[in-house]
């Protein structure tokens, strides 16, 4: 039956299957329903597939198809889900347990827009419970593994995420990015990954970890596929009145148009990133070699600096606690979600309903969180995190000045065990390179470059505001010539 | 932020309407002091007359016409109740401390 090969299968080429007849949309579901239940035994990616409404929808797509109505070129293409993102009539338990049999009422404006181009949504990834942590360890549910080592993590929070696609479970997947949970689960994971600017894609249906911070953002095999995901879902949202209403120039089209070399260009590295302890040399070497290419293909070199880059971890830590410790009030066992048994009043509910549905490290944020908004310290902690966030933004806007992208590590070192890191401290500093464009809102894509311990490694490249045409443009250019071609698992 | 704040746990877990057995209160306690150690670096620095950003973009006011639209219905909303009476409302337990309430 498989006269695919999903390994390398990706969005593009899948399109082009279907439009030839190759394949039809029922065949591919089910050559992808095939793998996960083959595979994902070994990654446990997905909470869930929904089996039957995926091969309806591939159904339909395929009738479309023969009455030569089809929505987009990519209709009957299935794509995954992250947990916390919701789909009408699919459960959306964000990996909590709190959250366990919650269904959703309606669709978020992510999965709405790739319905409307006929992509299929094709299941539950799993995550970080409330997207909190860089390791999906903290999921209630599954443990998902890295599928080029399942001894290691895939990262987090949106770790079923980027496993699925890297694995090749599906060709694509949407993800959320508050501090990382994007491009750093796809630097471990041997995938592309793209944290969005903010105000790009619209949050509504994106259960809320920190308002300010999160966007939705695409995981795919390629720098091109990615650009197909963000197009179709990006664009201003009468539901989200943080998106942006101008108009985005067509990424597709960027990359389709992207030149050959980078001459023009200026590439900055900030030198408080390269300089960083705990710095694996052999992920800087990987990086070293994407700052070699990159000037090879005629881009300038400029050293740039970011000087509040130390202060970003704990800033960040103050802020999106902040506000996850307001947003995670609504779960309190009344509306909906889990409510503990024979409660014997009402603030009992919440007490038990909460302390029973969340896990520990929901737990340390919504305490972290409700302690720096509390009286006597609110200026003290939050109120300072919100003022140095300015002086982060301002290093930002300040290095862009001189230089069109910037190029970094995504992680300072490859996927690590499981276990390993058991100090919620450590986890934090780890993701220091990808925490402080959260804060000021820039976008940012993670590209594999390279490897180290046989593992995949990411680079980052930074743009302004709303600059992705010009980082995607890099990205394909960085991708066209990197010396490895291919970063296919094993599993 | 100028000395090592002391965080109380159980204190602030009732802030937040969260139970937590000893064992959690206490791990947690341990945990939060360290990274409230850590976090206090921002102390050093001078922020004196920065503005805060409490937003990633420049925000206005996103105004629509205010006209009424179709909602859901009821049942729908209601369906990850836990507890529903009548299938029409939300039943919560008793609001008021005291006995003979429900």
């Amino acid at each position: 039956m498989n006269k695919v090969d999903l390994k390398t299968l990706t969005l593009q080429k899948a399109s082009d299957l279907l439009k030839s007849g190759e394949v039809s949309s029922v065949e591919l579901c089910n050559m992808y329903l095939e793998r996960v239940a083959d595979v994902d035994s070994k990654v446990n990616s997905f909470l869930k597939v929904a089996n039957d409404k995926v091969l309806a929808m591939a159904e339909d797509a395929d009738k479309r198809r023969a009455e030569n109505q089809s929505l987009s070129d990519y209709d009957g293409i299935p794509v995954g889900i992250k947990d916390c993102i919701v789909a009408e009539g699919e459960t959306c338990s964000c990996a909590s347990k709190i959250l366990e049999n919650v269904v959703s009422p309606y669709d978020s404006t992510a999965v709405k827009k790739l319905k409307a181009q006929g992509f299929i949504p094709f299941g539950r990834l799993n995550m970080d419970e409330f997207a909190m942590g860089s390791s999906t360890e903290n999921s209630a549910y599954n443990k998902t593994s890295n599928p080029w080592d399942t001894e290691r993590v895939p990262g987090g929070s949106s770790g079923g995420s980027a496993a699925s696609v890297g694995a090749s479970l599906i060709p694509a997947s949407l993800g959320s990015d508050t501090g990382g949970s994007i491009r750093q689960p796809a630097a471990f994971c041997g995938v592309v990954g793209v944290k969005p600017s903010y105000g790009m894609v619209s949050r509504f249906g994106l259960v809320a970890f920190a308002s300010s911070l999160d966007q939705i953002g695409p995981f795919a095999k390629d720098v091109t596929d990615a650009a197909i995901v963000l197009d179709a879902i990006s664009g201003v949202d009468p539901n989200d009145s943080t998106t942006s209403p101008e108009e985005h120039p067509s990424l597709v089209e960027a990359v389709k148009n992207a030149p050959k070399d980078l001459n023009g260009l200026t590439v900055g590295l900030p030198k408080e990133y390269m300089e960083m302890a705990g710095l694996n040399p052999e992920v800087k070497a990987v990086v070293d070699k994407a700052i070699d290419q990159a000037k090879s293909l005629g881009a300038t070199i400029k050293e740039v600096s970011l000087p509040h880059t130390k202060y970003a971890v704990a800033t960040y830590y103050i802020i999106a606690t902040a506000e996850a410790s307001a947003n995670l009030a609504r779960f309190d066992g009344i509306r909906y979600g889990e409510r503990v048994e024979d409660p014997k009043d009402l603030i009992n509910t919440y007490f038990k309903s909460r302390g029973a549905g969340f896990g520990d490290e929901v737990k340390r944020r919504i305490i972290l969180g409700t302690y720096v908004l509390s009286s006597g310290y609110y200026d003290a902690y939050y109120l300072r995190a919100q003022k140095v966030r300015t002086l982060i933004r301002n290093d930002f806007e300040n290095a862009f000045k001189d230089c069109d992208v910037l190029l970094t590590p995504v992680t300072p070192d490859v996927a690590f065990k499981f276990g390993e890191k058991s100090d919620p401290l450590q986890m934090y500093l780890a993701d220091i390179f990808t925490i402080a464009l959260n804060l000021s809102g820039n976008c940012g894509l993670s590209l594999p470059y390279g490897f180290a311990d046989d593992m995949p490694v990411g680079v980052q490249l930074i743009a302004p505001h709303f600059g992705e045409e010009v980082m995607f443009k890099t990205a394909k250019v960085l991708e066209d010539n990197r010396e490895q071609k291919e970063f296919i698992a094993s599993v | 932020m100028s000395n090592t704040s002391q965080i109380d746990v159980g204190y602030v877990a009732k802030l937040a309407r969260l139970e937590l057995d000893d064992a959690s209160k206490d791990k947690l306690q341990h945990d939060l002091e360290e990274i409230l150690a850590y976090i206090e670096e921002l102390g050093e620095l001078d922020v004196d007359g920065i503005e805060p950003t409490a937003h990633a973009l420049p925000i206005y006011n996103v105004m629509r016409e205010d006209v009424s639209k179709p909602s859901f219905e009821r049942e729908v909303m209601l369906k990850n109740a836990p507890g529903t009476v009548d299938d029409e409302l939300l039943k919560v337990p008793q609001v008021l401390p005291g006995e003979g309430m429900s």
